[in-house]
């Protein structure tokens, strides 16, 4: 019996084994596993900060997977969206859950994506020859803020309409064409049932589509010239005679165990959040988003979410409604020409000096203190000044101290200044 | 490294102040959701005195049926109307419509207050009428439409009020508390407790999947710890050939 049992076995192996030499005779199936996964060598030293880009990635597939299901019961119609999320809420069968995924998901979202950009800055990942991989992430971040506005917008509170009403308005800064531009994109006189209907369409097909296409990018970019790690040493400088580099190891599987660990942590918190604190303390689920939205009641304080205050912040700080816009715009866009804004030649801030720690600091606390400060109905002017001037001097200056300041040599290998000292 | 670590911490220390703000003056309701009584007397109380205009338009009978373990008996002896199906949203029987003639305002749907104005809100919305001697008057709500309904219940009772001086002459006066003028029909600890089993009810109301969330919530987080620690081993005993 035992002997036949392996026979079997040894059969189904073979039949298996000439399935996937069929399909990779048509398709580069095991070909594609190989150079993404099982013989992508990345670098042995990755830290703490290297969870958060494979965490992001699941963060966008708990909103794609959510998302469908949400979108089964929602009525993207000005008369009946409110309702529906209620619908969604009490009558559906786990509703309640799907959307505090949904909605938890967003903020943490922003904050996987903020400490992924953060760990960049932190090591100078955007460096040469990582510049594409940079370019394609700002990008992203671009669409993730799109993609977010407009998702808020479809509950149909009154954060989600009178939110759209104040972004929008923004547009009415351009010379000229502003008026018309904010027609154009809410395809009304007021933000209406035709803008609810066009969010909705680029919420959960446009946008979508088009972040996937750019991680995919992304991904392709970084698989090309390989991970940067916390030292900023190259690790293809030195490879094995089979062209490994001696540094590095195959992300699977000891990339992919580490990160299932960094996951299951990172859903214990996300779970926390969902089923003991599904509205953040009202930063994540607004109270006046419980409210219908209604056009005839202005709300008192109209504060954007969470992840938008700073750059609201920066808005504010501007007496000119053309200027605040501008500078809003660029405290964004100004992340684009980062990699030729730093002209150290080493990568990490392990082997610069202080001036690079401190004007990162600096720069994290300015973000911080704006995220605050947009948040709150009257801030001081000053303060908001302050800090937006501090939040692109760090940009400004960068060229600067970063050419000026005495860095230290990166080794050769990871591990070699421990193993020296 | 270390300013980042230090400014990173000053941040988080600076974020935890602002969550920590109170808002307002709010008395503390200390309402139990999950105390079935209170919850069962908050519905009673609610079809009571607050469903003659007030509408729950997003909770159906049934929901609240199957969520207190409510008998068809039950159901009918105190809180379904005959002429309701128990599949039914909880209308008020007055439509909205008209009430909004009859008034000039019609009486808001209750469904979400608990949501969007907090606990805290209603327990000291109906523990906050006063009379003056311009009619009804309320410290968490101004000029309410309403009149205090259950001025039977409470009694009534005036405000007192302290005037301070202000800083450019003008005199600023602020309610610093309430004396009863008139008992009602309940002492003060009863009419709180009133108050409270209506603040649990309308807690529920906000937002029904409450009374199971966090029952479930404890399940997946064991689950997920287990699954970290798992997870964890998995991973050190992977990396126990790169890390020596």
């Amino acid at each position: 019996m035992a002997k036949s049992a392996s026979d079997l076995n040894r059969q189904l192996n073979r039949h298996l084994s000439s399935v996937g030499e069929w399909v990779d005779e048509r398709m580069p199936v095991s070909a594609f596993w190989k150079k993404h996964i099982s013989e992508y060598y990345a670098p042995k030293n990755f830290n703490l900060w290297y969870f958060f880009g494979s965490l992001s990635m699941l963060v966008l597939v708990n909103q794609l997977l959510t998302g469908i299901f949400l979108t089964m019961h929602y009525k993207p119609d000005a008369a009946g969206a409110f309702a529906s999320v209620e619908y969604i809420m009490r009558d559906v069968e786990w509703g309640w859950l799907i959307r505090y995924m949904h909605s938890t998901g967003a903020s943490l979202f922003f904050v996987v994506v903020y400490l992924h950009m953060f760990r960049a800055l932190m090591y100078g990942s955007y460096q040469k020859p990582r510049e594409l991989i940079w370019i394609l992430g700002v990008t992203i971040f671009l669409v993730l803020m799109a993609e977010s506005f407009m998702g808020y917008v479809l509950p149909w509170g009154q954060m989600s309409y009178w939110g759209a009403q104040v972004i929008i308005s923004l547009f009415g800064a351009v010379p000229y064409v502003g008026e018309a531009l904010v027609e154009w994109i809410r395809g009304d006189y007021l933000v209406a049932d035709a803008t609810l209907n066009r969010f909705f369409a680029l919420h959960v097909i446009a946008l979508p589509l088009v972040l996937v296409l750019l991680v995919v990018l992304h991904l392709a970019a970084l698989h090309e010239v390989g991970s940067n790690n916390p030292e900023g040493v190259d690790i293809k400088a030195h490879k094995d005679s089979q062209g490994r580099p001696l540094d590095g190891i195959p992300f699977h599987p000891y990339y992919t165990v580490k990160d299932i660990f960094g996951a299951s942590f990172f859903l214990l918190i996300a779970a926390f959040i969902i089923f003991f604190w599904p509205e953040g303390g009202g930063y994540f689920l607004k109270p006046d988003n419980f409210v219908q939205a209604n056009p005839l009641v202005t709300p008192e304080h109209i504060p954007p979410v969470w992840y938008f205050t700073p750059y609201y912040a920066i808005l504010q700080a501007v007496p000119d409604k053309l200027m605040g816009v501008v500078l809003m715009g660029a405290s964004v866009l100004i992340l684009y020409i980062v990699p030729w804004l730093d002209r150290s030649p080493v990568r990490s801030l392990k082997y610069r000096s202080w001036p690079s720690r401190l004007a990162l600091a600096i720069f994290v606390i300015a973000f911080v203190r704006l995220g605050m400060l947009g948040l709150s109905q009257d801030s001081s002017t000053f303060e908001l000044r302050l800090w937006t001037f501090l939040y692109f001097a760090f940009f400004a200056l960068m060229p600067v101290w970063t050419r000026l300041e005495r860095t230290t040599p990166v080794p050769q290998r990871v591990g070699a200044s421990e193993a020296a000292s | 490294m270390r300013p980042l670590i230090t400014s990173l911490l000053l941040s988080g220390l600076l974020i935890g102040s602002a969550v920590a703000a109170p808002k307002g003056n709010l008395d503390e309701a200390n309402a139990n959701v999950y105390d079935r009584a209170s919850l069962e007397r908050g519905a009673s109380y609610f079809s009571q005195f607050c469903m003659g205009c007030h509408s729950l338009q997003y909770m159906r009978y049934q929901r609240l049926a199957d969520d207190l373990d409510l008998t068809e008996a039950q159901m009918a002896s105190w809180l379904l109307p005959a002429d309701r199906e128990v599949s039914d949203y909880m209308m008020s029987a007055m439509p909205y419509e008209a009430s909004a003639d009859w008034f000039g305002k019609g009486p808001p749907d209750l469904s979400l207050t608990s949501r969007a104005r907090g606990p805290n809100w209603i327990y000291t919305f109906l523990r906050s009428y006063y009379l003056t001697d311009d009619g009804w008057q309320n410290l968490v709500l101004e000029n309410p439409a309403m009149p205090h309904v259950l001025w039977e219940l409470q009694g009534t009772q005036r405000a007192i009020v302290d005037v301070e001086p202000g800083s450019n002459g003008q005199a600023r006066s602020r309610v610093v508390g309430f004396e009863l003028d008139r008992p009602g029909l309940m002492s003060a600890s009863e009419y709180d407790q009133f108050a409270r089993d209506l603040t649990a009810f309308l807690t529920y109301v906000g937002e029904p999947a409450i009374l199971k969330r966090e029952r479930i919530g404890i399940w997946v987080m064991l689950f997920l710890s287990l699954l970290t620690l798992l997870s964890y081993f998995m991973y050190q005993e992977y990396w126990r050939d790169i890390k020596k």
